[in-house]
């Protein structure tokens, strides 16, 4: 064998590709000269630079965890549609680049013949961001794909159409780690129970030091159990929270029955109007019920008619509630206010209200 | 039919619940699974029947069985997520199912041709699964055998593509569409993105960091990759100078929509008062009092535009829950401008006294923002040399509870700053 067959491949440290090989050459020419753009219709953006040059967006949905004929499926439309340039946003959407006007409705027509949705602009309900669930991570309480499935089965119509006061943005997250990130709406894996803890295992999978520090309560100390170093956790302490977990997997906090599922709301990126805001929690301990969790689709679905019936245009699910107030969001989302909305973490007393404001 | 994995491609596993999830409109992911599987003269087939075994299997008792472990590319000691099945021995083809977390361009932008490369890398080596994108901005190519792994990674990066981050590391990066197909873009996202990630690559690709360190780059504070909540390091395009006005748009704006409608849901919305809409219906715009919120900007798109001194904000420490709670970035540099490669230059010495000042003071497992919340803001200031700026706070602090016996040594310093400042801006006005 020659010495260099021998010898491994080293990799070429490219770093992040430069994408203006990939860019449709309409948006490469008109880089950082763009004036202004409009939405023709819902899942179509139509951007106009300072020359006057137009392109067009087609946006469609994804189920992101895509298999290659699927992804192959989206070139060939691509091809025969959009000059071959496309690019996915945050959201997993996919968009065709298009420069000639006449293709738009024929591109339109092709991909919701292949079963694929348009919309998720303007005004509408975007792709749900997700993690990655029971498929592929090594500590979720449930199956995120399977939840976004059934969720965006249920709201459709909204993402095809841009028909609510402004965007509404939905995550869903596995664990309590929230990967899926702030949402106006967000569905997260909540425990319920202290992690089961298999003595046997601890010593020998676990750096303990490690995993006390990783406690944000301290519920976690060394012990010997049945003779053996381990861990033990102060159940009163203990806040469910999961952190254990990663690096310690004998401390297993997912059960099927005591893994359940919250639901929150009023989280914001954007700095539009109002500051960006975290999610709020409404409501928990639903049923992690897969297929198709239908109790979770039935609260989200009464935030959103709630939201869609009462917000005003441009605002988004938080301020919306801002202006109301949270009495009447409970009561128009018909949902209980119990003790445990009242925060009890670092900083509970910034979030109580502290004035003579109240609704009635 | 024996295949070359040694299963039964008649062999398929039941999956009564997963079956569920192929009726109503969206596309479904099982159906996409199912045509993998179902592909017999395919490598990956055996692995894909396996693996909706395992996820019936985790469905039908509520519980994940995957768990890691370490597996990684020759020359990187990160990016490639290992997974290996628990219930191996009842779906044994899919008992290594890694994921190659791989650094999309800039914007992610591509061509069908790449596309189509990459799919062809997947096919051979790969379960056929790809997901654009994860939360970190990767293209997860999900589910390769520990074997394969290398040989993927080697065709990926023939084509150009790298691994990502993973682990204590520099994560993978994302930017906005900015520039390339957006108006309220106020900088170079690509350039940005592209610059600092690339200068740092060692940092992702040789994990040495106390713990994870995120940079996201959005070109306006519409701040479409969540960078404030989700990165430590957020660079949001701004500008300086008065927003830009079409006075003829903004009547045909009210014109179209009604004066109601514009003073309600754009006037009136205004968070810092900053808009009125004159008896002609133009719009007057109180800059000093604008926030650059963009709410009026996205409004009317064809009326009002960023202003031309631009540049971008830095805030810094955004995370989720772990270990002390959310945090959002804090503002740190209130204004940097960003036109010239000089500027860039500052972006990414910035960038690397930031870096360098985790390396050095976080704990395992804190992020940056948890840092300068155990320290305080003013130690953190100070050892990335930044001066104090009232943009930085809501308000002054409540507390009285403070040792001030140098605040006239202070206060000079900040006439000293303002006089400096004064200076600069009559050099920039007299050329």
């Amino acid at each position: 064998m020659s010495e260099a067959a021998t010898q491994p491949r080293m990799p070429d440290e490219v770093g992040v590709p430069d994408p203006f090989q990939y860019m449709h050459p309409v948006m490469k020419k008109n880089y950082g000269n763009w004036d202004w753009h409009e939405r023709p219709r819902p899942g179509v953006l139509r951007h106009v630079s300072k020359d006057g040059e137009s392109i067009y967006t087609v946006r469609a949905g994804t189920q992101r965890q895509m298999d290659l004929y699927t992804i192959r499926k989206l070139c060939d439309i691509g091809d025969q549609f959009a000059d071959g340039h496309v690019r996915f946003t945050t959201r997993s959407n996919i968009e065709f680049l298009v420069a000639d006007p006449a293709k738009v409705d024929p591109l339109i027509e092709k991909l919701q013949a292949e079963g694929f949705p348009v919309g998720g602009t303007g005004n509408s309900i975007s792709m749900i961001s997700h993690t990655q669930g029971w498929l592929h991570c090594d500590i979720p309480g449930t199956d995120a794909s399977g939840v976004v499935k059934s969720l965006m089965d249920q709201m459709y119509d909204d993402f095809i159409k841009e028909e609510m006061p402004n965007r509404v943005r939905i995550t869903t997250s596995c664990c309590q780690i929230n990967c899926g990130g702030q949402g106006d709406i967000a569905i997260n894996v909540q425990y319920t129970k202290p992690p089961r803890i298999n003595h046997d295992l601890v010593a020998n999978v676990c750096e303990r030091p490690a995993v006390v520090a990783r406690c944000p309560v301290a519920a976690i100390r060394p012990a010997m159990v049945n003779g053996k170093p381990s861990l033990e956790v102060d159940e009163k302490k203990c806040i469910c929270c999961g952190a254990c977990y990663p690096p310690c997997p004998p401390m297993q906090i997912n059960g099927d029955d005591s893994t359940k599922l919250a639901i929150w709301v009023g989280g914001k990126h954007s700095n539009a109007r109002s500051k960006p805001t975290f999610h709020k929690l409404v409501m928990a301990n639903l049923p992690n019920n897969p297929p198709r969790w239908p109790e979770v689709s039935e609260v989200v679905g009464k935030i959103l008619k709630a939201y869609k019936d009462n917000a005003r245009d441009w605002e988004r699910m938080g301020e919306w509630i801002e202006r109301i107030g949270w009495p009447r969001f409970f009561e128009l989302a018909d949902l209980p206010f119990t003790k445990h909305h009242l925060d009890t973490w670092t900083g509970a007393r910034h979030n109580m209200n502290m004035s003579a404001h109240v609704h009635f | 039919m024996a295949n070359s994995n040694g299963g039964d491609a008649r062999d398929q596993h039941a999956t009564p619940m997963l079956d569920e999830l192929e009726t109503g409109p969206w596309p479904s992911f099982i159906t996409g699974l199912k045509r993998l599987r179902d592909s017999s003269d395919k490598q990956y087939a055996p692995m894909v029947n396996d693996l909706l075994g395992q996820l019936e299997h985790s469905y039908e008792n509520r519980l994940g069985y995957w768990k890691g472990g370490t597996v990684s590319v020759f020359g990187y000691g990160g990016g490639i997520i290992p997974r290996f099945s628990e219930v191996a021995d009842k779906f044994p083809a899919s008992k290594e199912f890694h994921t190659l977390r791989v650094q999309p361009p800039a914007g992610y932008h591509y061509t069908t041709d790449v596309l189509r490369q990459m799919c062809d890398i997947w096919e051979r080596h790969g379960s056929g699964l790809i997901a654009f994108h994860g939360q970190s901005g990767d293209i997860m190519f999900q589910g390769c055998s520990t074997e394969n792994t290398q040989k993927a990674f080697d065709e990926l990066n023939e084509i150009g593509f790298d691994l990502g981050g993973a682990g204590p590391a520099l994560r993978t990066s994302m930017s906005c569409v900015g520039h390339a197909r957006c108006e309220m873009s106020c900088y170079d996202e690509v350039k940005a993105h592209r610059e600092v990630i690339n200068e740092f690559l060692d940092e992702m690709h040789r994990p040495a960091l106390p713990y994870k360190f995120k940079f996201k780059f959005s070109g306006c504070p519409n701040d479409c990759v969540n960078a404030i909540h989700r990165a430590d390091f957020a660079v949001i395009g701004t500008w300086r100078d008065d927003m830009k006005v079409n006075q003829e748009e903004v009547k045909k704006y009210v014109a179209e929509v009604g004066r109601k409608y514009a003073i309600d849901h754009v006037v009136a919305m205004c968070p810092t008062r900053a808009l009125s809409l004159n008896d002609d219906d133009t719009l007057e715009v109180d800059n000093k009092s604008c926030v650059r919120c963009m709410h009026c900007l996205n409004v009317m798109t064809k009326a009002l535009s960023p202003g031309d001194d631009r540049g971008v904000s830095i805030l810094i420490g955004g995370k989720r829950a772990l270990k002390i709670g959310d945090l959002m970035g804090i503002m740190i540099k209130p204004f940097m401008k960003l036109e010239t490669d000089e500027d860039y230059e500052e972006l990414k010495e910035f960038a690397g006294e930031v870096i360098d000042f985790f390396a050095e003071n976080a704990l395992e497992h804190e992020r940056i923002g948890e840092t300068i919340d155990r320290i305080g803001l003013p130690a953190f200031l100070e050892a990335v040399g930044v001066d104090p700026d009232p943009n930085m706070v809501k308000h002054p602090r409540t507390s009285c509870f403070v040792r001030t016996d140098d605040f006239t040594e202070e206060a000079e310093k900040w006439y000293a700053r303002k006089g400096r400042k004064a200076d600069d801006d009559a050099t920039v006005a007299a050329e």
